[in-house]
């Protein structure tokens, strides 16, 4: 069942979600999220390497000899870091100085390596550019959502203006990287739980009605 | 002197600014290979070592052949100077990474089968781990932690990558031992897997924290 084009897009941020599904990039996603700033930024970056990169290696997958894949798989990536890097030294300095470390190791992002992986090498340029923009959507989105919840509890504050207001306590935790971990256990729990919901009023529905 | 900035490496690397618990590196191979404490520490020391030895060449080769200061390319453009290579960085270490895993994994396949079987697919995934070029990166940017904000030197680099990977075999172990007490333990259903491995994570990240006092 070929799925259409804007499904590409789509299953990357609901069923194939990178973080909160596929557990993937998990290390980016709880380093850089202290506030939402930075978590937009480090997607935004991590979309434009996913979409460059599934773009091409889907337009030299005819050439690539399957045993050296992963090798070269890594030079393309590492290749787009490095021009997102210097971009953004240029364009963003101060959340390039943010981000810190976690730019160059964009490269070693899971997330990139499984679209490749997965689905560049066996499609089409233009579903694979649109593969690696939902799944860089999807990586943005659980980011700003882990960032938002983090940036909130934890210093009352979104984008910087204060929404909590004045009687409000930050939670200090939740910016450390205790507070990273907590809440991502959490909202994977919470999708879980979810699904074991809907999975057993399914089961409840087929047995009443075979 | 020197003694007492490689104390301070080690003591920051391990325990107070923990790669896993505090930087957040590797966490794939955290949440991935701490089922058991026999694969845990195969895991560990594996990692360890790849550490050590990244460490080493990556410097060598950010030093030699990619920093225009110290390069040796310079002597080949007939006085032109050496160019500046360092846009070249993430590239070259992250071959060289990937050289680096793929002669351990030969090595390993050859001469202890039974820890290649029990590693499995995070072997060939050590390639992408961010601890390896987490540690070769914070390597040529400076400790700022203890306020060395130019590149280490050579011996730094080596017990960084060291202490790093120590801490991060130590993580593993606790985990794994957790993990392995965990299994006896009714655990709601949605909260089995990751995210109870994540509460835990934060816990000891928590416990972690009490560390900081040791700053000097």
């Amino acid at each position: 069942m070929q799925r259409t084009l804007v499904q590409e897009v789509t299953k990357g941020i609901t069923i194939e979600n990178p973080v909160f599904r596929l557990l993937l990039g998990l290390c980016p996603s709880l380093a850089v999220t202290t506030s939402l700033i930075n978590g937009l930024g480090m997607g935004v970056a991590a979309t434009f390497v996913l979409i460059c990169s599934n773009g091409m290696l889907s337009l030299i997958r005819g050439i690539i000899p399957p045993k050296i894949r992963i090798p070269i798989y890594i030079i393309v990536i590492a290749t787009f870091v490095s021009i997102m890097e210097m971009m953004m030294e240029v364009y963003t300095p101060a959340l390039h100085k943010a981000l810190g470390i976690f730019v160059p190791l964009i490269a070693v992002n899971c997330i990139i390596f499984a679209r490749a992986e997965i689905f560049a090498g066996k499609n089409g340029v233009g579903r694979s550019m649109l593969d690696g923009l939902g799944a860089g959507l999807g990586f943005t989105l659980s980011l700003a959502i882990l960032a938002g919840i983090r940036e909130i509890l934890g210093d009352g504050k979104l984008l910087g203006y204060p929404v909590m207001g004045q009687s409000y306590e930050p939670i200090l935790l939740m910016i450390l990287p205790a507070g990273g971990f907590f809440i991502l256990g959490f909202l994977v729990a919470a999708l879980k739980l979810y699904d074991l919901r809907a999975e057993a009023k399914k089961s409840v529905l087929l047995a009443s009605n075979p | 002197m020197e003694i007492k900035v490689l104390f301070m490496i080690i003591i920051y690397s391990v325990l107070i600014q923990n790669f896993v618990l505090s930087r957040f590196l590797g966490l794939c191979p955290f949440f991935g290979c701490s089922q058991r404490i026999s694969s845990a520490i195969g895991m560990g020391c594996a990692i360890t070592f790849v550490m050590a030895l990244a460490s080493a060449i990556t410097w060598i080769v950010y030093t030699y052949l990619l920093d225009p200061a110290t390069s040796i390319v310079g002597f080949f453009t007939e006085g032109n100077g050496a160019p500046d290579l360092r846009f070249l960085r993430t590239i070259s270490f992250i071959l060289v990474i990937a050289v680096l895993v793929q002669f351990i994994e030969m090595f390993l396949q050859k001469k202890v089968p039974s820890l290649y079987r029990a590693l499995g697919i995070f072997l060939p995934l050590m390639a992408t781990n961010c601890a390896i070029l987490g540690v070769a990166v914070l390597n040529v940017e400076g400790f700022t932690a203890i306020g060395i904000h130019t590149k280490l030197t050579f011996i730094q680099s080596v017990t960084q990558g060291v202490a790093g990977g120590a801490g991060f075999l130590l993580i593993l172990i606790l985990m794994a031992g957790l993990r392995e007490k965990m299994e006896l333990v009714t655990i709601p259903e949605s909260m089995k897997g990751v995210p109870i491995a994540c509460v835990t994570g934060g816990l000891m990240a928590l416990a972690f924290m009490g560390f900081s006092g040791l700053s000097f």
